[in-house]
């Protein structure tokens, strides 16, 4: 059973009677001193057969995602498409209207002028592959997401000011709640506390 | 009251050469820019931002009454039908460029120093171009049929003349001032989460928890974050040139002597990028002094800001040169005749004005001491500033006012709604500018983390003492 997720803010307290005694936690989050411990202990996770964890941090480390096994998005092939497809509807539009819908003779110039519609299919082509970089970022990073469970650890609020986290998350094959908290604490971590779904 | 502190606190001396004074740590960064928005509103704010709205309530007021009366209370006339609208139209969305350059361009370049002035310089670019949009509209004569240059199908069966290049305005201007605003709002997202971590007040974490959209700094969410900004940059690069260059071809496009220059596009882009970074330079001077901000906006930022405004100067004046030499050379008599009116006719002091505002002001800063010195800053961006105004006029009007037809030549004089229109648009400007200081981090948190992080990788290279262990990327070594 999981706990109701409220649109805002923490998740209240389930009741016993919602919920089993012990329920199973998110994951172990260990905090770390500094960007360099954090990337140290997110590699040395990995090396040690972690395979669902994610890194926290108030700016991007260069290196981390691949420690917390990510290793490839097709975010750019996104912004392909929307480039693409940006493209088409600049040019498709001016063909559509120029040549088709209404042509207008000029001076018995051809209808098809497509030097003219260049600027227009490139402006459009930049618009789109842009709603595609943003929009595909965003969704891709499953957000908005005004709740998460990780927003339960404590000091997770310096995560975005100076504090390094590091989590392994309860999924994980090898998640064990007493031989990854040692685990985490043999890596120099500050603190290590269970958080809660 | 934030004003009333003096800057004594700050003991570092500040040499000139870097880019972030030393003693910063991740805890300061964070506390200091977000404590900005966070703390209490300041009187001198308010009252910065009463005297921003007074000028745009006189915006408000002269666009009604330009709706109501019709573009004759403005100074334009036959022969002159583009007049100040068009040259603050054009003025406007050149200040805006400067923003682009620093946030895309500068990126590309691996250039760290646009960190902290990267924000600041995006805001002030949507806000420019805020300005800009209103003038082609009102421009039309009748605003309230603007829309007629989007395309839609309508009734007359009729499309927008999509080979003019007005029509590529439309498209160039929206597209511009719609991905500065996504580009901006993508850098925004982790400060927000900032501000929400930090802020004290329910309505404040209410408020940021829901626009930064759930950020929590995960080193997934990260990577396609700053894979997102570089590909934005990658985009916004030659959409910050097309976009110019659309906007000279209003002119290029055009057959009347003066207008019809193939330099245009080029010497537009430079123009654009000069006079944005004077604005840049005048709005960052009082901005780091009243909010204490010398340790992330150095001295080196403003030498570095006006070795751009140096070259990009030069090659606007480069562009001057090289049209009266085209004039020359195509031996053709109106344009013979055009480059003599522009330098000797009824206008010509304005050709020289505009010449000693912007070419010969910026070669002060040949001069390191005059790049670093405040009032030198100022003066040369004022002049800039008013010089990039003059050019636009000087090819606007100085081109329309005497063409082929002796019988048809004119005159213009710019009327009181023209100026007061302008005016109302610093208002719009600045109360957009002083809403933003007061609700979002005015210098990019997270990269200047990133940035301390690097600085600091960097020193521990220098001085030796670098350890493998803590060395980030795919040539690690094995820790474990």
């Amino acid at each position: 059973m999981k706990t109701q997720v409220p649109f805002f803010g923490k998740a209240k307290a389930a009741t016993p009677a919602q919920e089993p005694a012990k329920a199973k936690p998110y994951g172990l989050m260990a905090e770390f001193a500094s960007a360099d411990e954090l990337y140290a202990a997110a590699r040395s996770a990995n090396q040690a057969g972690y395979t669902k964890m994610d890194a926290y941090s108030p700016f991007p480390i260069e290196g981390l995602a691949e420690e917390v096994g990510f290793h490839h998005t097709r975010l750019p092939l996104v912004v392909l498409l929307g480039g693409i497809t940006g493209a088409l509807t600049g040019f498709g539009l001016q063909a559509f209207s120029f040549m088709v819908d209404y042509p207008v003779n000029v001076g018995g110039r051809p209808f098809f002028s497509w030097p003219a519609f260049v600027p227009i299919t490139f402006e459009l082509m930049i618009l789109f592959s842009a709603f595609g970089a943003v929009f595909g970022m965003l969704l891709m990073n499953g957000l908005p997401r005004l709740y998460h469970p990780v927003f339960n650890a404590p000091r997770f609020d310096r995560a975005t000011q100076d504090a390094f986290f590091l989590c392994i998350e309860a999924d994980d094959p090898k998640f064990d709640l007493v031989e990854t908290r040692s685990f985490l604490e043999g890596l120099k971590a500050l603190a290590v506390s269970e958080v809660s779904n | 009251m934030q004003y009333a502190q003096t800057t004594d606190t700050k003991a570092i001396h500040d040499d000139g050469e870097t880019i972030l004074l030393p003693g910063e740590t991740h805890t300061s960064i964070s506390s200091s820019i977000g404590g900005i928005v966070l703390s209490p509103t300041a009187v001198g704010w308010g009252v910065a931002i009463g005297i921003s709205v007074l000028f745009l309530l006189a915006l408000i007021y002269s666009i009604t009454y330009l709706i109501a009366a019709g573009v004759g209370i403005w100074g334009i006339n036959q022969p002159v039908g583009w007049g100040a609208d068009i040259i603050n139209f054009v003025w406007w969305i050149g200040i805006g460029h400067a923003g682009t350059l620093i946030s895309a361009i500068l990126l590309l370049l691996r250039q760290q120093w646009r960190t902290s002035i990267n924000r600041f310089a995006e805001a002030m670019t949507i806000f420019a171009v805020c300005c800009a949009g209103i003038y082609p509209v009102l421009h039309t004569g009748r605003p309230w049929v603007a829309y007629w240059i989007l395309p839609y199908p309508n009734t007359l069966g009729m499309w927008p003349q999509f080979q003019s290049p007005l029509a590529w305005d439309v498209f160039a201007i929206s597209t511009y001032a719609t991905v500065s605003v996504l580009f901006w709002l993508t850098g925004l997202i982790p400060d927000f989460a900032l501000l929400r971590d930090k802020a004290q007040n329910q309505i404040a974490r209410l408020f940021y928890g829901i626009i930064s959209l759930g950020w929590r700094g995960s080193a997934k969410h990260w990577h396609r974050y700053e894979l997102a900004s570089l590909l934005l940059a990658g985009l916004s690069t030659p959409l910050v040139v097309s976009v110019h260059s659309i906007v000279s071809l209003d002119f290029a496009a055009g057959i009347l002597p003066g207008w019809h220059v193939t330099v245009f596009p080029p010497y537009f882009v430079a123009g654009a990028v000069f006079a944005g970074f004077a604005m840049v330079v005048l709005l960052m001077l009082p901005i780091r002094k009243i909010y204490h901000l010398e340790a992330y906006i150095t001295v080196k930022h403003f030498d570095l800001m006006a070795k751009v405004i140096l070259a990009t100067g030069m090659i606007v004046l480069y562009g001057y040169i090289l049209e009266l030499f085209y004039a020359w050379y195509s031996g053709n008599i109106y344009e013979t005749f055009f480059a003599w009116n522009r330098m000797f006719g009824p206008y010509g002091w304005s050709f020289w004005a505009l010449i000693l505002c912007n070419g010969v002001a910026p070669q002060l800063f040949w001069s390191k001491r005059m790049r670093q010195s405040v009032p030198a800053l100022i003066f040369v961006s004022v002049m800039v500033s008013i010089g990039m105004w003059l050019e636009r006029f000087v090819i606007i009007v100085g081109s329309l006012y005497r063409d082929f037809l002796p019988s048809s030549w004119g005159y213009y004089t710019p009327s009181f709604w023209d100026w007061l229109m302008y005016i109302g648009t610093f208002g719009l400007f600045f109360t957009g500018m002083f809403l933003f200081i007061r609700l979002a981090p005015m210098i990019a948190v997270s990269e200047m983390h990133a940035l301390l992080h690097q600085k600091k990788e960097e020193e521990h290279i220098l001085s030796g003492e670098h350890d493998h262990a803590e060395s980030h990327g795919q040539s690690h070594p094995q820790t474990a």
